[in-house]
């Protein structure tokens, strides 16, 4: 994963600031939503600050999505890039977990 | 649709229809409304099958859109494999009847970093039923979810809180899970579903496969507990409750005939009653299939219809040969009386053939069914399966008021008190033919052992058959016994001789006596002649005596004339 990472880097100087594509999808305000929209946004400041995107989709308001992302567990974050897609469920507590997922080497 | 069973004045449950055949009978009415129902059984037992069938019934006949939440196939796979049934996903879809949802998940896309929920699925499966106003919904089969995830503790929370959503939400859900080692589904989801239970199987015994449906549970409602085979074909599922025995049908006192009226007269002049059972139990060779075949012509010339099933012979073969005695079924058969159902035994197991009789049965709507022979389904099943098959065969055929010919072959020489099927203490008419061997040859013998409710006759009839059709013929009872074949005919020779000779006898006499009057006639005449010379003889003299006399006279005048000189 990390060799991925270093690869997508060079491949794309422009686009250096969003690197790391996120998406990640919540259910309103639910506890594990909330837990997850903080622990991402410290896990990403800390580790890879002004190099990601973060988008966040609320689930409720755009119920198609569901079914376009195959959605089931959440909260979900979808790494969109670099490749490959990776998802990642939980509250993102688990920051080793999140970094692995993500493919942020330290 | 709800069906409210009302047995009762009291409120009884709510049941949605599944519009499979057979199944809402035995459940009395379909699934529960508004609940969980798990389908679950062994892999090609036909769960995807069964819940597609009742999601695609409920769109189109009872009015009660549903969601197919997939867990296994993709949506595209689904439409082509239930295509074969006729039903068209795609424009179910589009019609907003059924929506399809493929829910892919893949283990090693995904990471698990801390508490999550399936509030995703929720969604997802709420959108999807508010989109179209669900009634129904499918879920085949939710257990991927478990080696999509690893969190089970999550996962059966959720679960749990799932079937309680959906219970609130009022719409009917099949659950599919697949069968587990002594459980009925590998995670237990019964657990989570207690309302209804249904076990699909899939046995195969002697090589030979069965489907099997047993309601495991269902609670809150009567339902049949028994195994009850199913048949998947091009029309889909059909279970059919043939267990159900009660031996209260009507019975007719109409007489139908054979076909041979040989044997309608030893049948008290009519025939055999209508709904009775008749087997037809004969030796290899003894012409079984030409009774069968006469029945069944006879039937259908009264325009009655008629659905033959073969066992052992194709439908062409039995056409070829009953037109070589004078019948012509294939024109029953173009003109849509009569059916042929051809299968050897062992394309199905036992209950499958009492399945495929069923539903032809109730299709074609035939007054007389033919099973020719019963002996060959032993091949499938032992002795005392066949005899219970055919005991519900019966029953079902009795309730419908169809008659049923069942031919057997024994194989025995001598001929026992029993069939081999021992059914003979089942049916109603039990007709024997058997093989007489005598003077070196061998002839057909046949003889009623028994026929219930009606006058019938004790004698051995000769079963000749020729170019023309069956007949019986008496036999001749000889100071050697009863008389067959040549032998019989060599008797009714010998009879004829006989009338020969005495009639020659007769003749001669009368001659004798013809001769006789002409010889007295003769004399007689003679005599008349003689009679007639004498006569003429005396009239001679007479005449010439009167003609002398008048010659005299006349000389005499002469001579007076003569002497008187005034003249």
């Amino acid at each position: 994963m990390s060799d991925l990472s270093d690869i997508g880097q060079p491949s794309d100087p422009q686009k250096e600031n969003s690197c790391y594509v996120l998406r990640l999808f919540i259910t309103g305000a639910s506890v594990n939503s909330l837990r997850a929209v903080t622990n991402i946004k410290k896990i990403c400041d800390t580790y890879i600050k002004d190099n990601y995107s973060l988008e966040i989709i609320d689930v409720y308001q755009e119920k198609t999505i569901a079914e376009k992302e195959q959605i089931i567990a959440l909260p979900l974050l979808i790494k969109s890039f670099p490749l490959p897609e990776k998802r990642l469920i939980g509250d993102m507590s688990d920051t080793q977990k999140v970094l692995k997922g993500i493919g942020i080497t330290l | 649709m709800s069906t409210k069973r009302s047995k009762s004045h009291l409120p009884s449950l709510p049941k949605a229809l599944t519009g499979i055949k057979g199944l809402d009978e035995i459940t009395q009415g379909g699934l529960p409304q508004g609940r969980p129902t798990l389908i679950c059984g062994a892999a090609g037992s036909g769960k995807t099958l069964f819940s597609m069938e009742f999601l695609v019934h409920g769109a189109l006949d009872f009015n009660e859109p549903g969601v197919f939440m997939s867990f296994e196939e993709r949506t595209e796979e689904l439409t082509i494999n239930v295509a074969s049934l006729g039903f068209d996903l795609a424009q179910l879809q589009a019609d907003k009847l059924i929506k399809l949802d493929h829910v892919h998940i893949d283990r090693s896309e995904i990471e698990e970093t801390g508490e999550y929920d399936l509030d995703g699925l929720f969604i997802r499966l709420g959108y999807a039923i508010d989109s179209i106003g669900a009634k129904r919904v499918v879920l085949d089969t939710i257990e991927n979810l478990f080696s999509g995830l690893d969190n089970q503790a999550i996962l059966r929370a959720e679960l749990r809180r799932l079937f309680g959503w959906l219970k609130d939400k009022g719409v009917t859900t099949v659950i599919t899970g697949e069968k587990g080692d002594g459980t009925l589904t590998r995670q237990g989801l019964e657990e989570y579903v207690s309302d209804c239970v249904i076990l699909l199987d899939h046995r195969v015994s002697n090589k030979i496969s069965t489907r099997i449906l047993r309601i495991v549970k269902y609670r809150g409602s009567v339902h049949g507990t028994n195994e009850y085979p199913f048949l998947i074909d091009e029309e889909g599922i059909s279970v059919l409750p043939i267990t159900s025995l009660t031996l209260s049908h009507d019975v007719s006192t109409e007489r139908i005939p054979s076909g041979i009226p040989a044997l309608d007269n030893m049948l008290g002049g009519e025939g055999f009653y209508r709904g009775s059972s008749i087997l037809i139990s004969g030796t290899a060779g003894t012409g079984k299939t030409s009774v069968a075949g006469s029945f069944a012509n006879e039937t259908c010339l009264r325009g009655e219809r008629c659905v033959y099933f073969a066992f052992e012979e194709s439908p062409q073969q039995i056409i070829r040969n009953m037109n070589s005695v004078g019948m012509d079924l294939q024109s029953h058969v173009d003109k849509g009386l009569l059916r042929f159902h051809a299968s050897r035994p062992t394309l199905n197991g036992l209950e499958m053939h009492l399945l495929v009789v069923h539903k032809l049965v109730k299709e074609f709507r035939p007054s007389v069914v033919v099973l020719d022979p019963i002996t060959n389904l032993v091949t499938v099943g032992s002795a005392s399966e066949v005899k219970s098959l055919l005991i519900r065969l019966i029953d079902f055929l009795q309730e419908e008021q169809i008659t049923v010919m069942f031919t057997a072959l024994s194989f025995k020489e001598v001929i026992s008190e029993q069939t081999d099927e021992t059914v003979s203490s089942i049916v109603d008419t039990w007709l024997l033919i058997r093989d007489i061997e005598f003077n070196g040859e061998r002839n057909r013998g046949l003889h009623v052992m028994k026929s219930r409710g009606m006058k019938h006759s004790n004698q051995v009839r000769e079963f000749v058959i020729s170019d023309s059709g069956l007949d019986l013929v008496d036999v001749f009872l000889g100071p050697e016994g009863v008389l067959t074949g040549s032998a019989r005919e060599a008797q009714q020779l010998l009879e004829k001789t006989g009338i020969a000779l005495r009639d020659h006898a007769v003749t001669r006499k009368d001659r004798e006596i013809e001769r006789k009057r002409s010889v007295l006639e003769a004399k007689i005449a003679s005599l008349n002649e003689e009679f007639e010379s004498l006569q003429d003889e005396l009239n001679k003299t007479y005449i010439e005596e009167e003609l002398r006399k008048e010659i005299l006279e006349k000389n005499r005048q002469e001579i007076t004339r003569n002497r008187d000189p005034r003249k």
